[in-house]
Parts: C-alpha cells; sequence; structure tokens
C-alpha cells in the first residue's frame, strides 16, 4: 500500500499546488496585461492587488447558479466539472523537479511516469474539447452553440498540428516517458550545458502556436469572442460554474508551459550547487522559473495580437501548421537516419 | 482484490454506457454512453499494461471519432423527431436469435485457443509498452500492417470519390 500512499500525498500536493498558482497566475496576467496597456489594474484587495482573485472566487461562490430553461440539465452541470478534471489530469505526467532521494529511497516530483505520457497528453486534450462542445450544446441557446461548434472544429485541427509537433521530440529522444525526455536534454554538451529540444525550432514554435489554440487565448480566442458571441461557450453559466471554467482555461495555460518546459526548454535541468537542501530544490525552482517565463510570454501576446478570423484561423492550422510540421518530421527522419545508419550507398 | 473491485466497476460502467447507448432517445446522450464505453474499456486495457492501446484508445475513440460524431449530431440538430424505417417483418425475433449468435460465438472465443491463439483466460505474456507494439507492428506484422494501411487511404480515396464525382449536372451540386 506504500505506492497508494505515495501518489495520493503527490496527487493532494499537485492539487493544493495547481490551485494556488492559479490563483497567483490570475492575478499576474490582469497585473501585466494592465502595465502593458499603461492601466493600474487592480489594486484594491491586498498589497497590489494579491487577493483580487480570493475575493472574485468568494463571489463566485455566492452567486446564484441559473440553469436556462432550455438546457439539458445533467450535461449543463456535467460540463464544468469534465472540463476542471481535464485540466487537473494533464499536470499527472509533468516532472516538476529531478527525482529526490530522502534516506536511500529515490522519489520522483512526477505522480506518474507513463511509458506512453507523450499519448497521454493527446488524449487528455481531446477530453477536454468535450466540456467545451458539451457546454455550448447543453446550454440550449444559439450563442454557446456557435461558440462550441467553433471550439470543436477549432481544438481538433490544432491537436493534430500538437501531435505532430510531438513526433519530432520523440524520435530525437527515443522515448515517450516524460522523464527520459527530461533527463535525455540534462548536461552533454560542456560537461554541463544540457542539449535542449528547443534546437527543433520548427515543432517548438508549432507546438507553442497549438498551445494556444488548444487553451483558446488570444489571438486564437474565437471560441468565446465578446464582440460576435457574446462569451461563447460559457455565456450562460454563472457562479461557480462558470469559475470552473475560468479556473480550468488559467490551470490549461499553466499546464501548457509546464509541457513546453518539459519537453522543449529541458525541464527541471539547470545548473545545481551548494548543499543537499539547496541542491535538490534548485530543479523545482529552474522548472517553476522557466514556466513562469513562458506563462508572461502568454500574457504578452494576449496584450499583443489581435484576434484571428476564423478562416485565417483554420486555413492556418491546416494549410500552414500540419505541412511544415510533416516536412520538417521528414527532413529530421532522413537526417537521423544517415546519423545512424550512414549514407544509403556506404 | 482492488484489481477485481476497479475491474468490476468499470466493466458495469462499460455495459451501462453500451445499453444507454442502445436505449437513449436523444442521440447526444447516445454519443455520451458510448463515450463512457469506450472510457470504461480503456481502463480495462490499462489493468492489462496495455498503455499504449489504452491511450491510443482515448485518442482515436474518444478524441477523434466521438468528436465527429458529436459534433454531427449538433450541427444536423436533435429536436426534429427521427423517422423510422420500415420495420422488417419479425424483427425482434431475427435479433433476438443474431444477438444470442454473437453471444455464444464471443464466449467459444473466448474458451477456445485455436480462435485467439492463447488459453482461455490464460495470462499470455502481455507487454503493452510503446516500444514493444512498435516491433511487433513494424516488424512481425509489418506486410499486413502496411496492407491495412492501404485499406484505410483506398477506404478515404473512395469517400472523397463518392462525394465529389457524382452522376449529378453541375449547378445542382451543392458547395
Amino acid at each position: 500500500m506504500s505506492l497508494f500512499i505515495e501518489v495520493s500525498i503527490k496527487v493532494l500536493v499537485l492539487f493544493v499546488f495547481l490551485l494556488v498558482t492559479v490563483l497567483l497566475l490570475v492575478w499576474v496576467e490582469r497585473k501585466f496585461v494592465s502595465d502593458l496597456q499603461n492601466r493600474v489594474g487592480p489594486d484594491r484587495a491586498g498589497p497590489y492587488g494579491i487577493l483580487q482573485t480570493l475575493a472574485d472566487g468568494m463571489k463566485a461562490m455566492f452567486k446564484e447558479s441559473i440553469t436556462p430553461t432550455n438546457a439539458q440539465v445533467g450535461l449543463y452541470i456535467a460540463a464544468p466539472i469534465v472540463s476542471m478534471t481535464a485540466a487537473l489530469l494533464m499536470f499527472l505526467v509533468i516532472p516538476i523537479g529531478a527525482p529526490i532521494e530522502i534516506n536511500g529511497t529515490t522519489y520522483s516530483l512526477q505522480v506518474m511516469d507513463l511509458n506512453v505520457a507523450v499519448l497521454y497528453v493527446l488524449a487528455v486534450s481531446s477530453v477536454a474539447v468535450y466540456a467545451i462542445t458539451l457546454a455550448g450544446w447543453s446550454s440550449g441557446s444559439k450563442y454557446p452553440m456557435l461558440g462550441s461548434v467553433r471550439a470543436s472544429a477549432q481544438m481538433i485541427s490544432y491537436e493534430a498540428g500538437m501531435g505532430l509537433a510531438l513526433v519530432p521530440v520523440v524520435m530525437l529522444t527515443g522515448t515517450m516517458t516524460m522523464s527520459g525526455i527530461v533527463e535525455a536534454q540534462q548536461g552533454s554538451f560542456l560537461g554541463f550545458l544540457g542539449v535542449w529540444n528547443i534546437i527543433l525550432i520548427p515543432s517548438f514554435v508549432v507546438f507553442l502556436i497549438s498551445g494556444f489554440a488548444e487553451t483558446n487565448r488570444a489571438p486564437f480566442d474565437l471560441v468565446e469572442a465578446e464582440q460576435e458571441i457574446v462569451g461563447g461557450f460559457h455565456t450562460e453559466y454563472s457562479g461557480m460554474r462558470f469559475a470552473l471554467f475560468f479556473l480550468a482555461e488559467y490551470i490549461n495555460v499553466f499546464t501548457i508551459s509546464a509541457l513546453t518546459v518539459t519537453l522543449f526548454l529541458g525541464g527541471w535541468g539547470g545548473p545545481v550547487f551548494g548543499p543537499w537542501i539547496v541542491e535538490s530544490s534548485l530543479p523545482v525552482v529552474w522548472f517553476l522559473a522557466k514556466t513562469w517565463l513562458l506563462v508572461l510570454f502568454f500574457v504578452w501576446v494576449r496584450a499583443s495580437l489581435p484576434r484571428m478570423r476564423y478562416d485565417q484561423l483554420m486555413g492556418f492550422g491546416w494549410k500552414r501548421l500540419i505541412p511544415v510540421s510533416l516536412a520538417w518530421i521528414i527532413l529530421l527522419a532522413v537526417v537521423l537516419g544517415v546519423r545512424e545508419f550512414g549514407m544509403p550507398w556506404t | 482484490m482492488a484489481e477485481t473491485i476497479v475491474f468490476i466497476i468499470f466493466a458495469a460502467v462499460a455495459l451501462a454506457g453500451a445499453v444507454s447507448m442502445i436505449t437513449a432517445s436523444n442521440p447526444v446522450y447516445s454519443a455520451m454512453g458510448l463515450l463512457a464505453a469506450m472510457f470504461a474499456i480503456a481502463v480495462l486495457y490499462v489493468m492489462l499494461d496495455a498503455h499504449f492501446v489504452a491511450a491510443v484508445q482515448v485518442i482515436i475513440y474518444a478524441g477523434a471519432v466521438m468528436t465527429l460524431f458529436l459534433f454531427v449530431i449538433m450541427l444536423i440538430g436533435v429536436d426534429k423527431p427521427d423517422a423510422y424505417g420500415k420495420q422488417v417483418p419479425a424483427q425482434r425475433v431475427i435479433t433476438g436469435i443474431v444477438a444470442l449468435g454473437l453471444f455464444g460465438s464471443i464466449v467459444l472465443a473466448g474458451r477456445a485457443a485455436w480462435i485467439t491463439g492463447s488459453n482461455a483466460f490464460g495470462t499470455a505474456n502481455l507487454n503493452g509498452t510503446a516500444e514493444a507494439v512498435a516491433d511487433e507492428l513494424f516488424g512481425t506484422w509489418m506486410i499486413v500492417f502496411l496492407a491495412t494501411v492501404m485499406l484505410l487511404t483506398i477506404a478515404a480515396l473512395g469517400t472523397i470519390a463518392l462525394a465529389y464525382f457524382r452522376d449529378v449536372p453541375e449547378e445542382e451540386m451543392v458547395g
């Protein structure tokens, strides 16, 4: 049963960690965007308005959760829960630090090290589509419906791009486990500098762009384009049910950043030194630092770019990202094949 | 013990999903039932250490196929009552016989070594990692794999051909 206890503790810690992160993340985003737009942003609740998210959460909890007359009640209530569950599940395979050795036992800072972790990521992200699709449909109203149709088309399209961006990573590192992918990026250049998978630049770019689309963030936030379809799939949601969608979106932003760091930016890799306690906690610090930098990049992009038109979005996904990924995979396969087996005529 | 409990729970979910898929009057709930069955089966694959198959099951069926189902159902609209086709005479009797025959053959297949290649409920030494599956797929079963690829490509091409090259005058074609 020790495995059971270990995993339970990890899941609990991860859950609390993600919720605290999201509270911070919402505040960071609002502050950062307001700085970029020459505004003050939230500044009433707590120092620098850091408790604003908490106040918003309390407000959402005490608001009435309205159910529209035409709603399909079962699915209407289930959709936010599915959304939140999918967002939380994704993080299970991401290692947030190097394995720590305590009293001769090694503990990995990762809930589960699946040998198909890369596929697991795709599987969970495909579940997230359901939350939005069902939310839109079950609301029984036209704007949510339009939003959910947009969402499913967009997420399916960009999931293909995301899957193809993962292939070169697996080809280069030769493993599908997250721990293996991170290990493969550790110090092999000059002894201590890791060779990060960011050298697969086309994949990195495609993955990042697909990540924006998968999380429905600007410039791909057509799913909830306020000027066109009110709030998209969550138009009819209020109170805590809306808050769940909101939290799930922010968890997804953090997860995609963490995933990009794990796959392309060396994960928890970085220089470690000092006494045991510093040495074992530095990888976590590196991981969080990289992830937060990427989160800030997400916010920066949101504040900078205007929303795309719908045909541009689909055209970009299918006619640019996917062909580029396919060509890059073939090129990489040839290069790796030559490196492994030599030229075909020798 | 824990394994048995998990198996019973998810086997029940799979069966309930399958039954609700057939009996639900709303097509969206039918799709949800099928989805539940797919997920439960994926969990059963995980219990058999077939992680790769489980992940692929969720990606393909839950991710691609069912999303397309839902998409189509929603776009067509579920409010219109279905026009039931003509019933075949003695439909229920025929269905019952076919169902019984299917059930019998599944039981037979489960028990007969000459069909499955292993003993009934025997513990075949399964290795479900991606590497093991890849070795089998691109080693032992390469020809079969390529044949399947050909078959699926032909099916896709056939669909496109049926959709585009019909004997309909140009002006009547939509889109």
